[in-house]
Order: C-alpha cells, then sequence, then structure tokens
C-alpha cells in the first residue's frame, strides 16, 4: 500500500522524525490559509498524487509542473487554483495522468547537502537494513552502478533494534559532524516508525541539511505490509482508493489477486504460482496476458463469478483462460461459478477451460450441460495454446 | 527414506479446531498419515473425531503423544507465537501453513530460531508429502493441504515456493508413472525457514532420491543461492522452473515474496543461473516433467 507525501509528514510528525513545517489544502482558500499560517517568506506548493516526477510533470490544462515555489499567500491560492481538480501527467502516470484532489504548502528550505536513506527488509540476512548515501537527491540505482563505494548499508539484529554505535558510524562514514546529533535522531525516529507501522521499506530522498545546520526529511516513500495491515487501522484509513487501479480495488472487495496488464488474454487461475505461470505460458505461446488473477485455494462460487466479471470489465480482453489445478477446491465449484457469471453477463468472447484436480468429472460435466461455447483443454499446454489461437 | 518425514511420522495438529486445520486434519487421516493429536488454548481434553486428543499447550501435546512434527494452522495474528510455542517444546519439524503472518512477525521468529533445534518450513506453504505406496499414494505422511492422490511413492523429490504449480509438477510426473520421494512446499513469503538450498541439501544426501526439480518464482535470490550449491555439491540432476517471466516490476504477485525488486531477482536472470549451473530449465510449466525426465536420461 502507498500513502501521499502528506500522509507521510503526519506520520514523521507523530514519530518526531523532522520536516518542513507544512500543511494540505484541498481548495485554493485552504491553500491560501496554509500559507498564511506559515508566515514565512519562501513557500512550496506540491500535487498530491502517488506518483514520481512531479516537478517535471504536465497538466493536461496545459500548465507546468506539479512542484513550485512561490513568494506570497496569493501566489500560492493561485497556483492551488492551477493545480486542484486538473489532471497532472508524469512520467509514472502513464498518459492518462492522475487528478489533482489535494495539494501541499510547505515553507521552502535553503539547501547546503542532501543524503540518502532508507530502512528496508533485507531477504536475504533476514533483518532491517538501513542505507545511507552522500548523493542525496539522485536516482539511486543510479548511484549504486555508478560509484557503489558511496552506497553505505548497516544491518540492524531485529531483537536487539538500532544501536546508539551504529549511528554513529554511520554519522562519521557520512561526514557529518556538526549535523550529526540531528542525523542520529532522525533516524532513531525512523527506525522506530518502521518497525512499530510494519513498514516494509520507508525511503527519503533527499534528507536535507540546511545552510543554518538543521536537517529535514524532505520527500518520502513508504511501503506497508499488507499482511500487517490489520493491527494499523491508522494506516489503513490513509488508503486512497482514487489512486489505484478499479478493478483491483473490485478484486481486493472479494479477497482475489488481481493485477492488471496491457494485454489481451485474461487468465483466471487458483494459487499465485500457478497464475504467474500461466501468464508465463500465454506469453511463451506467442499471446498476451491482461491480467494476473489468483482466486485462492479456496475460491467460493461468488468469488469465482465476481473475478469474472472484473476481467470482463476489461475492455481490452478478447479471449479468458481459466486455469485450475483443484487440488483440494472442488472443480465443479469453479465451474457452476463460471456458468452463472458467463450466463450473467451473456459472454461471447472466447473461454478456453482448462480443470484438473478434485471433483473434475463433474465440473466438466457442468459446463458440457451448460449450452455454452466453452473450449476444453487437456492440461495448461494445450490450453495456453487454444486460447492464443482463438484471439487471433 | 525420504527427507524429514515417512510413514512413522508423528504429526501434531496446532489449530485443529478452526474450519481451515479440521478439513486438512481429516484428509490427512484418510490419507493414513499419524495425527496423534491437536493444539487448541483451552479446548484441552476434547476429542478430535473421536480420535485425536486434543491438549492445551504444544508441550503437554509433545509429552503425552511423542510427536516429533507439527503444522499450524492458526490465524495469522497468532502464527509466530505458534511456531515459538513449538520449537520451545522441541518438535523438530515445525510446518507452517498460515498465509498473511506480518513480516517484522517471521524477522522475530526467525532470528529467534537461530541455533534452535527446530526446522521450520513455510509460513504460507502447502506443507509436505512422502507419499505411501498403497493406492492413490494411500499410507503416506501429509503435513498440509497438498491433494494427496495426486501423488505416487517414487524417486523423484520437488521443492517448490507454490501450492499449485507443485501439484502441477507433481501430476505431470505421476501421469508419467514417476513417483515422488518428498514434496516439500517452502512457502511463498519474503522471509522463511527452511530454503531452496536446505532441501536440495536433504535431497543430495537421501538414497532414495535420484532426480529433483526445483521450482521457484521471481524475488528474492534463494533459488540461485541453491543452484550455485547445486553447481559445486550436487550429485543427481535437476529441472528447474521460475514462474514470474511476464510480471511487471515493483508489483507484489500474489505470493508476498514474489516481487521483481532489481535486474538479478527477474525470471530471466535466475532462468540464465540455473542453466549455467547445470540444472535442466523448463521453458513453461506445461513440461516440468518432462524437462526432467530429459535430463533423467528416461
Amino acid at each position: 500500500m502507498n500513502i501521499h507525501e502528506y500522509q507521510a509528514k503526519e506520520l514523521f510528525d507523530r514519530f518526531g522524525v523532522p520536516s518542513p513545517k507544512g500543511k494540505v489544502a484541498s481548495t485554493p482558500k485552504e491553500a491560501f490559509d496554509a500559507a498564511k499560517w506559515l508566515a514565512v517568506k519562501n513557500l512550496v506548493v506540491k500535487a498530491q498524487v502517488h506518483a514520481g516526477g512531479r516537478g517535471k510533470g504536465v497538466f493536461k490544462s496545459g500548465f507546468k509542473g506539479g512542484v513550485h515555489l512561490v513568494k506570497s499567500p496569493d501566489e500560492v491560492r493561485d497556483l492551488a487554483g492551477k493545480m486542484l481538480g486538473e489532471v497532472l501527467v508524469t512520467k509514472q502516470t502513464g498518459e492518462d495522468g492522475r487528478l489533482v484532489r489535494k495539494v501541499m504548502v510547505t515553507e521552502s528550505v535553503d539547501i547546503k547537502n542532501e543524503l540518502y536513506l532508507a530502512i528496508l527488509l533485507d531477504r536475504q540476512s533476514c533483518q532491517p537494513v538501513i542505507i545511507v548515501s552522500t548523493e542525496g537527491g539522485m536516482d539511486i540505482e543510479e548511484v549504486a552502478e555508478k560509484s557503489p563505494e558511496r552506497i553505505l548499508r548497516e544491518f540492524v539484529n531485529p531483537l536487539a533494534g538500532l544501536q546508539a554505535y551504529q549511528v554513529r558510524k554511520l554519522c562519521q562514514n557520512l561526514g557529518l559532524t556538526t549535523t550529526a546529533r540531528q542525523f542520529g535522531r532522525l533516524l532513531h525516529s525512523l527506525y522506530k516508525l518502521f518497525i512499530d507501522c510494519d513498514c516494509s521499506m520507508v525511503e527519503i530522498n533527499p534528507v536535507v541539511i540546511t545552510t543554518d545546520d538543521h536537517v529535514y526529511a524532505l520527500d518520502a516513500k513508504f511501503n506497508f505490509d499488507d499482511n500487517a495491515l490489520y493491527r494499523h487501522p491508522e494506516i489503513q484509513a490513509m488508503r486512497d482508493k482514487d489512486e489505484e487501479d478499479p478493478r483491483e480495488v473490485a478484486a481486493s472487495e472479494y479477497d482475489l489477486n488481481y493485477i492488471g496488464l496491457d494485454g489481451n488474454i485474461a487468465c483466471l487461475v487458483n494459487g499465485a504460482g500457478l497464475a504467474m505461470a500461466t501468464m508465463d505460458i500465454i506469453k511463451h505461446h506467442g499471446g498476451d496476458p491482461a491480467n494476473f488473477l489468483d482466486v485462492g485455494g479456496g475460491a467460493s462460487k461468488e468469488q469465482v463469478a465476481a473475478a469474472f466479471k472484473i476481467i470482463l470489465g476489461d475492455p481490452k480482453v478478447q479471449g479468458i483462460f481459466i486455469n485450475i489445478f483443484g487440488g483440494i477446491m472442488d472443480c465443479n465449484v469453479v465451474a457452476e461459478g463460471v456458468v452463472a457469471a458467463a450466463k450473467e453477463t451473456g459472454l461471447s468472447l472466447p473461454l478456453v477451460v482448462r480443470l484438473e484436480g478434485n471433483n473434475v468429472d463433474a465440473g466438466k460435466a457442468t459446463l458440457a450441460a451448460s449450452g455454452l461455447n466453452i473450449v476444453s483443454a487437456d492440461g495448461m499446454d494445450d490450453g495456453a495454446k487454444k486460447i492464443v489461437a482463438a484471439v487471433q | 527414506m525420504a527427507i524429514l518425514i515417512d510413514e512413522n511420522t508423528k504429526v501434531l495438529v496446532q489449530g485443529i479446531t478452526g474450519a481451515f486445520g479440521a478439513r486438512h486434519t481429516k484428509l490427512s487421516l484418510e490419507y493414513g498419515t499419524q495425527i496423534v493429536g491437536g493444539v487448541t488454548p483451552t479446548k484441552g481434553g476434547q476429542i478430535f473425531e473421536n480420535t485425536v486428543p486434543i491438549f492445551d499447550t504444544v508441550g503437554e501435546a509433545v509429552k503425552e503423544t511423542g510427536a516429533t512434527a507439527s503444522a499450524i494452522f492458526v490465524p495469522p495474528a497468532f502464527a509466530a507465537d505458534a511456531i515459538l510455542e513449538a520449537a520451545d517444546a522441541g518438535v523438530k519439524l515445525i510446518v507452517c501453513i498460515t498465509e498473511g503472518i506480518p513480516v517484522m512477525d517471521m524477522m522475530r521468529v526467525k532470528a529467534m530460531l537461530a541455533g534452535s533445534k527446530s526446522r521450520l518450513v513455510g509460513p504460507n506453504c502447502p506443507g509436505l508429502v512422502t507419499p505411501g505406496r498403497g493406492e492413490h499414494s494411500h499410507g503416506g505422511c501429509r503435513i498440509g493441504i497438498a491433494p494427496g492422490y495426486i501423488h505416487k511413492r517414487g524417486n523423484v523429490g520437488v521443492v517448490s515456493r507454490s501450492g499449485t504449480l507443485t501439484y502441477e509438477a507433481v501430476w505431470q510426473l505421476t501421469q508419467l508413472g514417476y513417483g515422488q520421494s518428498t514434496c516439500v512446499g517452502i512457502g511463498g513469503d519474503p522471509i522463511n525457514g527452511t530454503s531452496h538450498k536446505d532441501v536440495l541439501e536433504m535431497f543430495n544426501d537421501d538414497p532414495e532420491t535420484e532426480v529433483i526439480i526445483m521450482i521457484g518464482e521471481i524475488g528474492g535470490n534463494a533459488e540461485v543461492e541453491a543452484a550455485r550449491w547445486a553447481k559445486e555439491h550436487c550429485k543427481k540432476p535437476i529441472a528447474g522452473f521460475i514462474a514470474g517471466a511476464t510480471a511487471p516490476p515493483g508489483r507484489r504477485m500474489g505470493h508476498a515474496g514474489a516481487i521483481v525488486g532489481g535486474e538479478e531477482d527477474t525470471a530471466q536472470a535466475k532462468k540464465k543461473i540455473l542453466a549455467d549451473c547445470g540444472i535442466a530449465v523448463a521453458e513453461t510449466p506445461g513440461v516440468m516433467a518432462k524437462t526432467l525426465l530429459e535430463r533423467w536420461g528416461k
């Protein structure tokens, strides 16, 4: 799950991670009031969308830039008016862009120095790892490639937590002197936030050191562990469904795992591994998968029917491949769900079904007796070939 | 032989009274597995299906039944505690089926189990099967949620992250007439107790296992680590498959662990490394068994 920049700031404030003073606004008037309240000479207005590259983005109205530096509350109000309710297109949003519903107004700080800081879970060592670099504000993948020696890693024992000596070591290696204490406090606070909020990653790029020797987190990217959201209702409440693919939102309401892709062959599969492998085998035989969809190991008739409708909601879809290995799952339950949904939606697209496993004969009989035009497949290789041929 | 479990293994079920745990305990009993006890706090003294005694704690269950393995079906919020309780009671093999455990919980469990005599398989896994020699492999040991009847006793070791993809490989083998020594589902989470490499080592030392199928997916480097180990140490032919060649980067594909983070953990990169290490890589998941048989010279 992702959150907005202004929500990240809320978390920073709660855990004592210093960031420039600011407020979020939904109307030009609120933006004006926020600027008045800040009472500083230099202000920043930022469009709030879940995508990077905002500064270089262009609004569909023709207005350029999702991040602006200004001098007065009046200018803030004018800018907010040009951003709010408009669609911002950045290199990460795709050509559809994202509707801007909120802007954040903050004080602008004079930057002396930029650092990179991230905490994430290292799968290999099964520990949190802190990553820092003196090359803040840059694309960190690029730094890792060109000057890997500029990236420092510090592993933290999850039972002991972050130790003071580790923070001192990092500060020394970053060459921090007068600001070491402030940076250290920021790091301790951020580590506590990372653990307490069940983050899988938090990245601040950049952490800035100002000309008057203050340390601030200037931007943040959070990833939360979806498995742990049940114990963080306050973070769950930050979910912005408007920023998500509506098909994925619909799928999550039925406990289905759906991810939209660009192809024209929809898949409906049980099990994540088999669902990935089904996409792969479609591609291998020259087709293009429209989605990843895992209905899980114990899907009900209703879930299968809901899954069917979600994949049909994608206008790019020209054919459907259902691949079920019903180890424990009853193949007939799947068959009944498919027949019900196909009849209800008046399905006219080619449909290839591969059923295997528990109660498979009853499942095949249900499909055959339905009167629907369903192509039966013998194994996933055969099924993939048949659906690819059918959509060409 | 086989690895980790056989027809004599005495098994506990933690969370035996929940719907999911109860259903699969019944299926394991029908398969012929020695389920000797169940654990559900506050339900000690009850009897499951008129045959399996239920205990309040794992310690008591181990003492009374002599169980050496445990299957965990408790909900995600309580799973880490259940794993640690089993380890504390000296259970040698802990198989955690539960899906959706917070990663932070598993990180702490993993650190606490370091140096322990218990082996954890999973979480978020289908469990293990050592097929029996009866009809439809009846009489074997089934810990977890895999369908028993698709198996056949034989000489192929199978290790995989994914449930249904394991069943797919097992079913392909069984249909072609080749049985399995043991099938191990290590689970789809980013942090798990037993790795691909751990299982390859055990298969390498098991006289009954002649060849191995290793199934992996995008994310992490466990398959790469296993392949590099196998190149140096494994005496047995291996076929492999990596799922997720078409997965978009940065998206979690169902399994919490299945996410492409960098260039090294894509399906394409892993397949190349597997092939470079002498593993026969199946071109599609439809030909996993066929690829193995070709490498095996059958």
